[in-house]
């Protein structure tokens, strides 16, 4: 289970989050939405232990996996090297950590012969998948994902996306999954939760949000990226 | 014999001729300033000293200027140099009242050194310009300096500080001249000879006067104190070797008039014959005076390369294995770094002359002190570039180092250094080539290398020689600087080369 209560942290005058409450049920997927800015990844950051909260608490139980946008992978090693380098650090024997990536890059849908290139020579959905498998290398119970598809193109996105859903559920693992895109957020969640300006404006399923907007502002954010009623036609 | 009573009698017999031996067989050090005339005469006592054969003589010429002649006989590191009266009263013992011989003796007493007699010639300071100059403008004495305020000036920078130099001469001549430079002596005189420049600072006994064609400007309101040479030692040089002592002060005390030294002086800078020459013509020994080409240093390029490259490489070693952990501190506790940082950064203003001058009363002369300082110029391109690249890491590269629970040393090993390495080499390379031209100056405080030529070439206006050391340091800083782009391709991680660290 992974919890906030009453989170908060500024930057200087800013408030990035603003009191946030939020509980993700083990094994189950948490999409966090809101716009650019609204405190997503300073929710991450706080629940990694990268920052400090100003005031609240929070509560993770067991170790976590982090993905980011571009991959965060280290240009100097190798995408093998890349994936194995938290069991590295936790002095895994070679045969262990070969086994364990072997069976990681099949789940991930990453080729072996890709594993012996730099993350220069990779596409980003490949480093996208490199990143996850970095994630899963120590089979964390909890994974915490920002933005983890933002740069890819649409198609390898799709991809990704029906890919991961299947991974999550497989695997059982708690997910809080950032993102600013309405379509992931409707894949992925069984739970949404939209922010605006650090502060939580409304929690619920897609359909609560869509049916029941508690502000203007949720109703506006998802017509924003709804497609146009006269382009739904043509697909 | 039992074996007891042999190593008994062992210890009595080393006992008894240990310190006798030791004494015996510790050599006389004697030292110069860089410039001929000091030179010489320290050559001069060398081979009188080697006459008398008391003792071993080491010869540490060309220790630069007063600050490290000095610092190297107060710190012992010689044990006899030749000095000017001037000089000891003003620089000194800074007390411009004592000007005689056993006064200065006395006020030396207390410091352990002493001072023979008076070896005959002066070397005063003088004012000189360029004999048609003089025709042009009527000049003769100082005084007629007055009148034309229009001229410019190239001084020593000894001279230019100095009470008893330019600054004392101005207000006691109330002299105001256009433009006054500060210039590496031996250098001015192509500055006046080319017209650049209209009047300099000469010394009396200066062998390129008649070279250059040179008129002195009568002091006709005695400002200049008479500049007695003598030979300034350690006072436990005439008890250890009594002998040499007296030779020194029997054989050339009164005996060296201004006459003959700017005749020996001429010999060497003018007629090309070495120091040892020149010395050996005054003390009568035809032999060894007879003249050959100059060969001596020029000839020794092999060596000084050896020595040259020894002083680059050791200091550098040593400043990386200083620089990157002191680097990785600043890039760690903020404050630290920047105390730390602004530290070596006033280090890196001082003067490598006068830095290498400071390192004489802790180190003595010779490799060390020169070595010492040579890493401490060579630290702030490493501190500051190991700083910079490991502050400047991608944050997202960093934040995942941590989420993964990687220690601190694997952090370094594994993240920091390999990332940082393009900025940290750049660094390193830097101060590799930098070094190359500071250990030049090594050879001011005996530190060996392509300096002994620019010094020695230097203080004999020979171009020739100045070259010798000047080209090959050039050409050694740009083999460096290709040996490390090839060291790059080691240490740099392939992926990152060409990149600037942070590239995903
Ligand atoms: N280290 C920091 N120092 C100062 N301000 C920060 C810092 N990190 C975030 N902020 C501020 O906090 C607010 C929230 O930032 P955050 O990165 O959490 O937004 P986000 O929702 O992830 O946006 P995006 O969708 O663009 O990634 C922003 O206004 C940002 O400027
Ligand atoms: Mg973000």
């Amino acid at each position: 289970m992974l919890a906030l209560r009453d989170v908060t942290k500024t930057f200087g005058a800013r408030v990035a989050v603003d009191h946030v409450s939020l509980t993700v049920e083990r094994g189950s997927t948490r999409v966090l939405l809101g716009s650019s800015g609204s405190g997503k990844s300073t929710i991450l950051r706080l629940i990694l232990g990268l920052l400090r909260p100003d005031g609240g608490q929070i509560s993770v139980d067991g170790g976590m996996g982090y993905v980011v946008q571009e991959g965060a992978l280290y240009p100097h090693l190798t995408a093998r090297q890349n994936a194995t380098l938290p069991a590295r650090a936790e002095e895994w024997t070679a045969a262990r950590m070969a086994a364990r990536l072997d069976a990681l890059a099949k789940l991930v849908g990453l080729e072996p012969a890709l594993l012996d290139l730099y993350p220069g020579e990779l596409s980003g959905g490949q480093r996208q998948r490199v990143g996850l498998a970095r994630a899963l290398m120590l089979d964390p119970p909890v994974l915490l994902l920002d933005e983890p598809l933002g740069a890819l193109d649409p198609i390898s996105r799709a991809e990704l996306q029906t890919h991961l859903v299947g991974i999550f559920r497989e695997l059982g693992k708690t997910v809080l999954l950032v993102t600013h895109d309405v379509r992931e957020a409707f894949l992925f969640g069984s739970t949404i939760t939209l922010l605006n300006n650090g502060r939580v404006v409304q929690e619920g399923t897609f359909e609560d949000l869509a049916r029941r907007p508690a502000e203007p502002y949720v109703a506006e954010f998802l017509r924003a990226q709804a497609p146009p009623p006269n382009m739904t036609a043509y697909l | 014999m039992t074996p007891r009573r042999l190593a008994a009698l062992l210890a009595i017999a080393l006992a008894a001729l240990g310190p006798a031996a030791a004494w015996a067989a510790t050599p006389a050090r004697v030292g110069s300033k860089s410039f001929t005339e000091s030179y010489v005469v320290a050559e001069i006592v060398a081979q009188v000293a080697e006459q008398v054969g008391e003792a071993p003589m080491e010869r540490k010429l060309g220790l630069g200027g007063t600050g490290i002649a000095y610092g190297a006989l107060a710190s012992g590191e010689i044990d006899i140099y030749p000095e000017y009266t001037g000089t000891i009263s003003h620089a000194i013992l800074k007390d411009a009242s004592v000007t005689t011989v056993d006064a200065l003796r006395a006020r030396l007493r207390p410091l352990g050194l002493t001072i023979s007699d008076p070896l005959g010639f002066a070397n005063t300071y003088a004012l000189a310009v360029a004999r048609d100059t003089a025709a042009r403008l009527g000049l003769r004495t100082i005084s007629d300096l007055a009148r034309h305020p229009g001229l410019s000036a190239a001084f020593d920078a000894g001279f230019l500080e100095r009470d008893d130099g330019w600054p004392g001469l101005r207000r006691h001549y109330g002299l105001q001249l256009a433009r006054v430079i500060g210039m590496e002596h031996a250098l001015t005189y192509q500055a006046v000879a080319s017209g650049h420049v209209d009047v300099i600072d000469v010394f009396s006994t200066d062998g390129q006067l008649a070279r250059f064609d040179l008129v002195v400007l009568e002091d006709d309101r005695h400002f200049f104190p008479d500049y007695a040479a003598v030979l300034l030692a350690r006072a436990s040089l005439p008890e250890r070797l009594p002998r040499t002592w007296t030779a020194l002060q029997q054989r050339l005390a009164g005996r060296i008039d201004n006459a003959t030294m700017a005749r020996l002086n001429a010999e060497v800078e003018l007629d090309h014959r070495t120091f040892a020459q020149a010395a050996a013509a005054f003390l009568g020994d035809r032999e060894a005076a007879r003249p050959t080409r100059r060969r001596d240093l020029i000839g020794d390029v092999g060596k000084l390369t050896l020595e040259h490259l020894a002083l680059v490489a050791v200091s550098l070693v040593v400043a990386v294995a200083i620089g990157l952990p002191l680097g990785l501190l600043a890039a760690r506790h903020r404050v630290v770094g920047q105390v730390e940082l602004m530290g070596i950064g006033v280090l890196q203003t001082i003067p490598a002359l006068a830095l290498l001058a400071f390192m004489i009363p802790l180190f003595g002369i010779g490799k060390l002190p020169a070595l010492v300082a040579l890493s401490l110029y060579a630290l702030l391109p490493i501190v500051r570039n190991t700083y910079a690249g490991v502050t400047s890491l991608d944050r997202q590269l960093v934040d995942m180092a941590a989420v993964m629970r990687l220690g601190r040393w694997q952090r370094l090993a594994w993240i920091e250094l390999p990332l940082a390495s393009v900025t940290i080499m750049a660094g390193v390379k830097t101060a590799a080539v930098l070094t190359v031209g500071t250990a030049t100056l090594a050879a001011f405080i005996g530190g060996g290398g392509y300096g002994t030529l620019i010094v020695s070439g230097l203080a004999l206006n020979d171009v020739r020689m100045i070259l010798a050391g000047a080209i090959p340091a050039a050409l050694m800083a740009l083999a460096i600087h290709v040996a490390f782009e090839a060291l790059d391709r080691l240490v740099v991680p392939r992926p990152l080369h060409g990149a600037r660290g942070t590239a995903r």
